[in-house]
């Protein structure tokens, strides 16, 4: 893989066809080698580090930016000791190589051995061609876990999508506007496992006069009945769960709609207004059809971020009371089953639904002229 | 004039229906926020609300009825009647509440409304999650039982410790693959960025079980280089895109005129381009950051029952699932977990909404 000579270009331009030296060559192996060595140390290390573990946040640091500094610069070092026309060939590799490295190791193969284990038995033994698949679409469970998913995926992105181009209208109108982007966006930051806990306590449901959770106590001071929200009330429960995800995610839809409204021009806006247009067809004729693909991004970024919803549902219900999507049964197959085929398997079906996406994102990055 | 009053008068609605909108986002936080800081037999007997001034009958005067009033029957009071049930349940005479005090003994008591609020708040459950000794817990009945606390405070380091270095690892190892594939020229340059672009949506779930495999045959299964390394490979594509569309836009002159004074590439990236390209940096490893911090599917797997390099994602789903009805441990640690994220929120928000924009295609 390394390596080249110190010639700056330039200066030293007209010496490019020179010979390789086997100085060059011993260099560079030896630096190759010696970064294998180390860094493998370094990674035993880790791995059976016994320290204190703020210790090894420290060290690890350190060696995450110090480390892989040093693995680019010896590397890049070691090329310079070649001709210019073998460095030039050799130096983007060793610029996009760990990165490669690390995404075929963690990312890429695994996809691929996950495609191939899909075909074989829970246990990875027997070959069962499509077996699987037939087996998913055809199983209670999973029906009920398809099912949930287009749910959640339809009415959480229709939520989000419609509450967050509503809420960045009013925002852009009102005199608050950043106070009130910024309550709004707030949940964004917090992890799904604590949105899990604020919700649970909101739907809490306690037998008896006095309840403590937010959504019992609004019902039992009108008259109702307080209810089990999450668990008994199937199935809508998984609109309780949905609720949680519109809470967290309209802020996103919100933000970048609010950026795209900003952008529409003014003049048209007032030229349509002296024109005598009113403000909801203003907003049905200009507004949306302006920010059109800036809705488009939104949506299909959220229906992949719902696609694979699984924190949500694991806090809140654990995927009990019919509330199970692809994800948590991913999860189950794979840890409490065991079993590598339907695991595999549910987690190709996701894959197969985030490829229009992909395709969608390629093809717009085409057109944007990247290469 | 008319159009321009009129559309005051909506400025003044927009606002109203706003303020609605946002007094409903924050609801939820603040019942988390303000039930973490009460004691633990307050939270499971009134609502969090209560802690706010509230109207509430408070007991007064007590009447003696007659030994002999038959319970069947319509029961006399101060001149009106009632029946048995209104007055189990308590009933309203002009400004007062008549309820049974004692209804084997025939007396009534006649309840005042009183402004009320349950004001008391501590700090005990902040103590008690955080720290792994046991501690005792006084009950709503008085009695006084023992609990051993969750040790949250190791958590919440190892939560730091996974964090900080499945940040930085991958911004920088993504930030000079971004420099190759912006501006330099190799062969395989289109097909490999191609790769990263159809990574970015990619559900990690297709990755998890082979990884798992490997790990195990590694060693690397529950400790700290493994789940650096899975945050690092998940995060690779997204962050190695986010800093391709920060480092092909600048400027063409300036790697020039940098090339013909003699400078190299490595050179050039990190004399150049990495102080250049600071805020995206930051904007991307906030958002790195806080997805490593939130995250809970990943760490699940990979570091699954080992308490001791448990992350507080982990801790708290714990919590939910064995003391679900411990509301003052679950609302402090939910909130101890919120804390970081909502720091940087509100001290790093301009980094935050644009990294979290540039990283809204993230699997």
């Amino acid at each position: 893989m390394d390596a080249q000579i110190k010639a700056k270009p330039g200066v030293r331009g007209t010496q490019a066809k020179q010979k390789i030296s086997i100085r060059a060559v011993l260099l560079s192996l030896g630096v190759l080698l010696a970064n294998i060595v180390v860094n493998g140390l370094i990674f035993l290390f880790f791995r059976d580090s016994t320290l204190n573990p703020l210790l090894t946040a420290v060290l690890a640091v350190l060696w995450g930016v110090l480390g892989v500094y040093l693995i680019y610069y010896t590397l890049t070092w070691a090329a310079e000791q070649y001709p210019d026309h073998i460095r030039k060939r050799v130096l983007p590799f060793i610029f996009v190589g760990p990165a490669v490295l690390i995404l075929g190791w963690l990312l890429i193969l695994p996809a691929l051995r996950t495609l191939y284990l899909s075909f074989f038995n829970a246990s990875s033994e027997k070959f069962v061609g499509f077996g699987n698949y037939a087996a998913i679409f055809s199983d209670r469970l999973m029906a009920t876990a398809l099912r949930n998913n287009l749910l959640w995926v339809f009415v959480g992105t229709l939520a989000c999508v419609c509450l967050g181009l509503l809420i960045a209208i009013l925002a852009d109108r009102s005199s608050y506007e950043k106070i009130a982007k910024s309550i709004i966006f707030m949940p964004m930051a917090i992890s799904f496992v604590a949105a899990g806990v604020i919700w649970k306590f909101v739907y809490y449901y306690q037998p008896g006069d006095e309840q403590i959770g937010l959504l019992n106590a609004i019902v039992t001071f009108f008259g109702g009945e307080p209810q089990a929200w999450t668990s008994m009330l199937q199935p809508w429960n998984n609109f309780f769960l949905i609720i949680i995800l519109i809470w967290m995610q309209t802020g996103f839809a919100m933000v970048i709609f609010s950026a795209a409204i900003k952008g529409v021009p003014d003049d048209i806006l007032e030229a349509a207004r002296v024109d005598g247009a009113g403000e909801i067809k203003i907003f049905f004729g200009i507004m949306i059809p302006f920010i059109s693909t800036t809705i488009l991004t939104v949506t299909t970024t959220i229906i992949v971020f719902t696609l694979k919803i699984f924190d949500v549902v694991m806090v809140m219900t654990g995927g009990q009371y019919d509330t199970e999507v692809v994800a948590t049964q991913f999860y189950r197959q794979f840890f409490m089953y065991r079993n590598f085929g339907y695991g595999s398997t549910l987690a190709i079906v996701l894959l197969i639904a985030v490829l229009p996406v992909i395709l969608i994102n390629l093809r717009q990055f085409r057109k944007q002229g990247g290469f | 004039m008319v159009g321009k009053k009129k559309r005051k008068g909506g400025k003044t609605l927009v606002n109203i229906v706003l303020g609605v909108i946002c007094f409903l986002w924050l609801l939820p936080t603040l019942g988390l926020f303000i039930s973490s800081f009460r004691p633990a037999a307050d939270i499971l007997q009134t609502g969090w609300w209560k802690v706010f001034p509230h109207q509430e009958w408070t007991a007064g005067e007590t009447l003696q009825l007659s030994k002999d009033v038959d319970l069947r029957e319509p029961i006399e009071v101060n001149g009106k009647t009632y029946s048995d049930d209104e007055l189990k349940a308590g009933v309203k005479a002009d400004d007062s509440r008549l309820i049974w005090e004692n209804r084997r003994a025939r007396t009534v008591n006649v309840q005042e409304q009183g402004w009320e609020t349950v004001p008391e708040l501590t700090l005990d459950n902040y103590n008690n999650v955080l720290s792994g000794k046991e501690y005792t817990l006084k009950e709503a009945d008085g009695s006084e039982t023992k609990q051993k606390g969750t040790g949250l405070s190791q958590a919440f380091w190892n939560t730091l410790t996974i964090a900080v270095p499945a940040t930085v690892i991958p911004v920088l190892i993504a930030s000079f693959a971004a420099y190759a594939f912006a501006w330099l020229r190799f062969p395989g340059r289109k097909t490999l960025f191609v790769i990263i672009i159809a990574m970015l949506v990619i559900p990690i779930q297709v990755a998890l079980i082979p990884v798992l495999k490997d790990y195990t045959a590694l060693g690397l299964n529950g400790s700290y280089l493994g789940i650096w390394l899975a945050h690092t490979a998940f995060g690779l594509p997204l962050v190695t895109y986010f800093m391709y569309n920060f480092i092909s836009q600048l400027p063409k002159d300036l790697f020039e005129s940098a090339f013909i004074d003699g400078a190299s590439h490595f050179t050039i990236f990190s004399r150049l381009i990495l102080p250049l390209s600071v805020p995206a940096l930051a904007s991307i490893g906030i958002f790195q950051f806080l997805w490593v911090w939130n995250d809970y599917l990943v760490s699940l797997i990979f570091i699954g029952n080992q308490p001791s390099v448990q992350v507080m994602s982990m801790k708290i789903a714990d919590l939910v699932g064995s003391r679900g009805n411990d509301w003052h441990l679950l609302t402090s640690a939910a909130f101890i977990s919120m804390l970081m994220p909502l720091a940087i929120f509100f001290l790093l928000q301009k980094y935050f909404v644009r990294g979290l924009m540039g990283g809204s295609v993230k699997g």
